[in-house]
C-alpha cells in the first residue's frame, strides 16, 4: 500500500497547502509517493523532494501541462495510479477540477474533502457546508481522496532528500485551451493563509467604506476577507470572499464586522481560533460563534478599533 | 444546439439541518426541499442561450426518488421544453449518477451539459467532472462567465488564484457557480404551462447502472460546539481582551 499525492504548484514554486497534504497523506501510509506534473517545474520537483515526508517524487514535465489542464493531467494519473492504494490532493479548485475525473476513469467512488483520516479506508469530512460531520468507509481497492489544507497541519518543508523520477508524458487533449489566468495579487498576506483575517458585510454599505477595514488589517498585517452579501453587493471583488462558495478559513483571530452571519459564511470561518464579531444587531447569528462580541455601529467602532490598535506599543505579526 | 441540464433535489439552502440522533443522517422528514441552488443557475443559463438564439432546446434531468420529479417540474416552469427522471432510491453517489448521466447522453446527445458546481447536501464537487470524464468530453468547473461561440464556449472559471478562461469545444460539460447569473423566478403561468410539459420517466435498474454506493456512512454527528462567547462593551475592552486574554494581537 502507498499513497500517490499529486502536488498542487505554478511551475515556480509549490503551493503552501500541499505541505498540508503532504501531512494527511502521511496518516494514511507512510509511504508517500509525490506526483508534479507541470512545465519547466524542476525546482518544484527539489522543494517536493526535501518534504520529509516523501519517499520518492514522480515529475513530468511538457508544455501542455504549463496550465494545469484537469483533461491533460488525469490520463498519466490514471496510469500511474495502478500502483499505488490511494491518490490524494489537496480540496482546492485544483484538485476538485480534478480528482473527480481520475476518479471516474478508475471507476472509484471519491471521498472529497476530509477533514480526518481515522484509517487508511475510514475518513471524515464535513457535509452540509460543514453543519454534520459523516464518519465514512470506502469498500473501493483504489482510493481517490481530496483534503481540506486547513483541517492538517503543514509538513516540515526541509530535511528530506527523497528521489526524483520522471515519468512519461501523456498526449495532450486538444478540445480544452487555456486563454488567460487574471491572478489578484496583493501585498497582505493570503486570504486563504493569514494569521488575522479581518472581513466586511454587508453592512458596511458601500465599497468605500471598506477603506476602514483596510486601515485595520494594514496595522494587524491581516488579510481582508468579506462575505457573500459583500461580494454579491460589489463592494469588493469576489476572490476575497469567505463561506462554504469561498475560501475556508482558519486564521488566528477573525474580525467579522458588519456581517449578519448566514450559515454559508459561518461555514467558511467557524473553525477559526479567535472569532470577534462587529454588529450593530445584538441578535445577529455571528454573535452565537463569536469569542468576543461587540453590539456597536460599526463606523463608530472601526475609526476607534484603529485608535486603540496605535496605543498599543507592540502588535504581533 | 441542445443543452441537458441535470438538476437535484436537496434539503433547502434556508433550512438549518439537523442530525438524527442515532447519528444515521440528517433529518429530511417534513423539510422543505428545493432545487440545489447552482442547479438553478445551470438552468438559468441554459434558457438564456436558448432565448438568445444559440440553442434549439433545454432538456432537465434529475437522478433521485419520486419527489425529485418536482425539480425537473421547477426547471420547466423556467423555460426547459422537457424533462426526464431516473428513479432511483437512497443515496446515490456522484459516481453512479454520472453513469447514469452518461446513458441519457447517449440518448440524447446533447451538444453541451450543464449542472451546478456542487450540491448542498453532500458537497462532492464530483459529477460535473466524473460526467466528462466518462464521456472523454471537455470540462468547465465553477463556470462565472460563458460566452457561446461557434461549436465552442469561452468560459470564465472562478479559482482560488483568482479567474481563469478557457475555451472549450462542443460537446462538453460545465459546472456552473452561483455568480454566473441571476435565477428567475418562475410566474404563475408559466407553473401552469410546465404542468403541460412530458417528463419521461426512467428507472436507473433499466438504464443497467449499478447504483448500490461503495461509500459506506458509518455514523453522522454535529460538529463540536464553540464554547460560549462574551459581550464586550467598548472597542477598549475588546482590544485589551484580544491582547492580554486571548494574546491575539
Amino acid at each position: 500500500m502507498s499513497v500517490l499525492l499529486i502536488a498542487e504548484h505554478n511551475n515556480k514554486e509549490l503551493k503552501a497547502f500541499t505541505l498540508n497534504a503532504v501531512t494527511a497523506a502521511s496518516q494514511i501510509d507512510t509511504d508517500v509517493h509525490a506526483l508534479v506534473i507541470g512545465n519547466n517545474c524542476a525546482d518544484v520537483a527539489k522543494a517536493v523532494s526535501q518534504l520529509p515526508p516523501v519517499k520518492k517524487v514522480i515529475s513530468i514535465e511538457a508544455a501542455h501541462y504549463e496550465n494545469f489542464i484537469a483533461e491533460n493531467f488525469a490520463p498519466v494519473v490514471t496510469k500511474l495510479a495502478q500502483n499505488y492504494s490511494h491518490i490524494v490532493c489537496s480540496a482546492n479548485t485544483f484538485g476538485k477540477n480534478l480528482m473527480p475525473r481520475i476518479a471516474a476513469k478508475l471507476d472509484t467512488s471519491q471521498i472529497s474533502d476530509i477533514i480526518k483520516v481515522q484509517s487508511p479506508d475510514t475518513f471524515v469530512r464535513p457535509i452540509y457546508a460543514g453543519n454534520a460531520f459523516a464518519t465514512v468507509k470506502t469498500s473501493d481497492s483504489k482510493k481517490c481522496v481530496t483534503i481540506r489544507p486547513t483541517s492538517f497541519d503543514p509538513c516540515e518543508s526541509s530535511g528530506g532528500s527523497a528521489p526524483i523520477e520522471s515519468a512519461e508524458v501523456g498526449e495532450e487533449f486538444v478540445l480544452t485551451k487555456f486563454i488567460k489566468r487574471e491572478e489578484i495579487k496583493s501585498d497582505r498576506p493570503e486570504l486563504g493563509t493569514a494569521r488575522i483575517v479581518v472581513s466586511g458585510g454587508r453592512g458596511m454599505q458601500n465599497g468605500d467604506n471598506f477603506k476602514l477595514i483596510t486601515a485595520i488589517a494594514d496595522k494587524l498585517n491581516a488579510a481582508i476577507g468579506a462575505s457573500r452579501a459583500a461580494v454579491d453587493a460589489g463592494y469588493i471583488s469576489n476572490d476575497h470572499q469567505v463561506g462554504q462558495t469561498g475560501k475556508v478559513v482558519v486564521p488566528d483571530l477573525y474580525i467579522a464586522v458588519g456581517i449578519s452571519g448566514a450559515i454559508q459564511h459561518l461555514a467558511g470561518m467557524k473553525e477559526s481560533k479567535v472569532i470577534v464579531a462587529i454588529n450593530k444587531d445584538g441578535e445577529a447569528p455571528i454573535f452565537s460563534v463569536a469569542d468576543y462580541g461587540l453590539e456597536a455601529d460599526l463606523f463608530e467602532a472601526l475609526p476607534q478599533f484603529l485608535e486603540e490598535l496605535n496605543k498599543l506599543n507592540t502588535i504581533q505579526k | 444546439m441542445k443543452i441537458l441540464v441535470a438538476v437535484k433535489r436537496v434539503i433547502d439552502y434556508n433550512v438549518q439541518i439537523r442530525v438524527k440522533e442515532d447519528g444515521s443522517g440528517i433529518v429530511t422528514d417534513n423539510v422543505k426541499m428545493s432545487t440545489n441552488p447552482p442547479d438553478d443557475n445551470a438552468i438559468e443559463e441554459a434558457v438564456k442561450i436558448k432565448e438568445a438564439g444559440k440553442a434549439t432546446e433545454v432538456v432537465a434531468v434529475t437522478v433521485g426518488e419520486e419527489k425529485a420529479q418536482e425539480t425537473v417540474r421547477k426547471a420547466l416552469a423556467v423555460g426547459a421544453d422537457r424533462g426526464i427522471h431516473v428513479k432511483a432510491d437512497g443515496i446515490i453517489e456522484p459516481l453512479a449518477v454520472s453513469k447514469i448521466l452518461q446513458k441519457i447522453v447517449d440518448k440524447e446527445k446533447p451538444d453541451l451539459v450543464f449542472m451546478g458546481k456542487q450540491a448542498i447536501d453532500d458537497d462532492c464537487n464530483q459529477t460535473g467532472q466524473m460526467l466528462s470524464s466518462l464521456l472523454d468530453w471537455p470540462q468547465a468547473t465553477f463556470a462565472s462567465k460563458i460566452n457561446v461561440k461557434d461549436r465552442k464556449l469561452e468560459v470564465v472559471r472562478e479559482i482560488d488564484e483568482g479567474l481563469e478562461t478557457i475555451e472549450i469545444a462542443t460537446p462538453a460539460i460545465v459546472t456552473c457557480d452561483l455568480r454566473l447569473n441571476e435565477p428567475r423566478y418562475a410566474s404563475l403561468p408559466n407553473i401552469m404551462k410546465a404542468k403541460k410539459k412530458p417528463i419521461e420517466q426512467l428507472n436507473a435498474s433499466d438504464l443497467g447502472v449499478d447504483v448500490v454506493p461503495k461509500i459506506q456512512q458509518i455514523k453522522v454527528e454535529e460538529p463540536p460546539k464553540r464554547k460560549a462567547g462574551i459581550k464586550v462593551s467598548s472597542v477598549a475592552e475588546l482590544v485589551q481582551k484580544l491582547k492580554n486574554e486571548a494574546k491575539v494581537i
